[in-house]
């Protein structure tokens, strides 16, 4: 075959209320088929309640071996974090 | 509805149920040829959606006939001749042009058909119709778009695509005929006329074809005859595939 | 700097943590990794076939359904692991293009033929119990996109092995043929399904350094033993005989004994000399070639649609 179908990234949201998860790729000639072939390719048990399918050369990602310079200035904030804070035992499930 | 008795609802779902079986029977058979593995598990949805609706109305068909009859034992153990099916269904699954064809003018039919079955005043035939619409409305969408696609794809999907319309075209009349039975069913609020669904149908597949860029054949052929059991050639060799193990043991559990 | 990185890789790995698509890794982690990955999505596709084969004889309707959501679901499985395969840099075409060329494997086992209806149960109950042991392990493999394939996969096949192992209870519960029938399937397929665990550890090229890498997690003989393991209960429930006069329990090792595989088979099979090689991939190229013209076509009317738009 003389060009290869696009791919697709596919983010499937497994119930209201929780945020679309990547689940995988796939194979198809535009987003709309894509979205066709998702639905078939990854929820045949209805995993989902709503589908995202993005070209996956559409994608800006971070390096992650840059991960130093990239979120090593994010990580010296741990108050931002629930477990930087000792509570007592009896309120501790905050 | 009272005039109507269950053994002539039972003749009736039956007819449902094997136009189901058989194409869902055809279907199956593309599991692992499909073009791509995307595709190929996009089918085997449609023939489960099929297999499925088979056996929605062939239940239904052993609970009338109430007479030890199962849903296995109408589709295991009948002949040729007391299959009911239209012929379209049978016809052997050819290439994917072919498939995708007969698919797109069975989905456009089967939608239509099964939103006036909705209106039974059989209740479980309308509950098997109010399913079926809902997986009918996804096929017919994968089928015309593949229609579109294939159609106006390359010159020799093209070519594909309008032989296999033309050869398909002779087994679509057959579809809006209804026998006398029929009628009196229909008559009786239980069953869908299907000559009411013809215009609609012909409208739909003539705008898709257009866009398409496939031409509908006008050459003046038709077969018809699965309703009374005169079926092609094709019939007896699936059946011998989809029955053999009830055959060759006859009488087990599997 | 690449000693550097290496060393990063390895501590990451012996940390438990995952590998993720653009961590640096070494050359040989990745070709490695779409080596094994590649080989699992071929199997899984391959596999399609021998079950593939019974979808239009199933004998009743449910059966039917079942064979075919199930063959449907190794063709999903393919697919998240070629899906898992490109997240290293490689396009499934060329995947596909090493299968065809013999340069990629997959598991030997599909290349014997499914003769008789209780081959699928067989099948279903032995070489997806195969599988599901090894994938069980391979949920913790060290490169993030393949292991969470697996999770998936492990989570969809759990009902394929049990509907196997339930054709072939109703079978052995059945008439003196049915039984006959069941007994032969085990004795046909039980030595394969144990080939697929590949090599014994001492033999195995790749075992050392994926242990290392944390790609398999446990060793080819440790996970067959923990397959003779189950089975053997599993047969004995429904009156079925292990094909192996030497199968005993040992009670020092806490495992059962069992005899040799048939090594010469094994390599015979795995050159492409089994029953069925030629014969599956001539069918999966011919699936391919026959498409080639769909996937032509499509290609083609995205770009009378794109020209279409521009246009306007």
């Amino acid at each position: 075959m003389s060009e290869a179908m696009k791919l697709f990234e596919v983010f499937i949201r497994s119930k209201r209320g929780l945020d679309h998860k990547h689940v995988g790729s796939l194979h198809a000639e535009d987003a709309a088929q894509a979205l066709e072939y998702a639905r078939d390719v990854y929820t045949r048990r209805s995993e989902g309640v709503s589908i995202w399918v993005v070209e996956s050369s559409m994608i800006t990602a971070s390096q992650e071996d840059d991960c130093e310079s990239f979120y090593d200035p994010l990580d010296d904030k741990p108050y931002r974090h629930a477990t930087h804070y000792q509570l007592p035992e009896a309120v501790n499930n905050m | 509805m009272s005039e109507i008795s269950s053994e002539q609802i039972k003749e009736y779902v039956l007819r449902l149920a094997d136009d189901a079986v058989v194409q869902g029977h055809r279907l199956s058979e593309w599991c692992s040829h499909g073009p791509f593995l995307e595709e190929d598990l996009a089918l085997t949805n449609v023939a489960l959606d099929f297999i499925g609706r088979a056996r929605m109305f062939y239940a239904y068909a052993a609970k009338l006939a109430d007479d030890g009859s199962t849903e296995d034992s109408f589709a295991y153990t009948r002949d040729c001749r007391e299959f009911t099916n239209l012929l379209i269904h049978e016809l052997p699954r050819g290439d994917f042009a072919f498939t995708c064809v007969r698919q797109y003018l069975v989905d456009e039919y089967s939608l239509r058909f099964m939103e006036e079955l909705c209106n039974s005043e059989d209740p479980t035939l309308a509950a098997i119709a109010a399913k079926a619409i809902k997986e009918s409305r996804y096929h017919l969408r994968r089928s015309r778009d593949w229609m579109l696609r294939l159609g106006d794809g390359t010159a020799e999907s093209n070519r594909r695509m309008q032989e296999a319309l033309n050869e398909l075209w002779g087994y679509t009349h057959e579809l809006f005929e209804a026998d006398r039975f029929e009628l009196s069913l229909a008559n009786a609020g239980v069953a869908v006329d299907p000559s009411l669904l013809r215009n609609e149908w012909l409208t739909a597949v003539s705008t898709t074809c257009e866009e398409a860029t496939l031409s509908l054949p006008t050459e003046n052929w038709s077969v018809r005859g699965g309703r009374e059991g005169i079926h092609t050639e094709h019939l007896g060799h699936l059946l011998s595939d989809l029955q053999f193990l009830q055959r060759a043991y006859p009488g087990l559990e599997w | 700097m690449s000693e550097q990185h290496e060393q990063i890789f390895q501590n990451r790995i012996d940390a438990e943590e995952k590998i993720e698509p653009k961590d640096w890794m070494p050359e040989a982690y990745r070709r490695n990794l779409i080596r094994q990955i590649s080989q699992h999505a071929h199997s899984e596709v391959i596999g399609m076939q021998p079950e593939g084969n019974w979808i239009t004889r199933a004998p009743t309707l449910h059966r039917k359904a079942i064979l075919l959501a199930k063959v449907q679901d190794e063709g999903g499985h393919g697919l998240y692991l070629y899906s898992a395969a490109e997240t290293l840099g490689i396009s499934r075409e060329e995947l596909i293009d090493a299968l065809h060329e013999g340069r990629a494997k997959y598991a030997s086992i599909f290349n014997y033929p499914a003769i008789t209806w209780a081959d699928i149960g067989a099948i279903g109950w032995l070489v997806d119990g195969a599988a599901i042991v090894n994938q069980v392990s391979l949920q913790r493999t060290s490169y993030g996109p393949y292991a969470r394939g697996m999770v998936r996969i492990c989570k969809e096949e759990s009902f394929h092995q049990r509907q196997g192992y339930h054709i072939m209870m109703t079978l052995a519960r059945g008439s003196a043929d049915q039984k006959h029938m069941a007994q032969d399937a085990l004795n046909r397929f039980w030595w394969p399904a144990l080939m697929m665990f590949g090599p014994h550890d001492s033999e195995s090229a790749h075992s050392a350094q994926s242990m290392k890498w944390k790609v398999k997690r446990q060793t080819n003989d440790e996970l067959r033993q923990k397959f003779v393991d189950q089975s053997v209960a599993q047969a004995e429930e429904i009156g079925l005989t292990i094909p192996d006069p030497d199968l005993i329990w040992n009670e020092k090792r806490g495992h059962y004994d069992f005899g040799e595989i048939d090594w010469d088979e094994f390599a015979q099979v795995i050159a492409g000399n089994g029953p069925c090689n030629r014969q599956r991939l001539t069918h999966h190229r011919r699936a391919h070639e026959d498409g080639a013209w769909v996937r032509e076509a499509m290609v083609s009317y995205q770009k009378k649609v794109q020209q279409r738009r521009e246009a306007a």
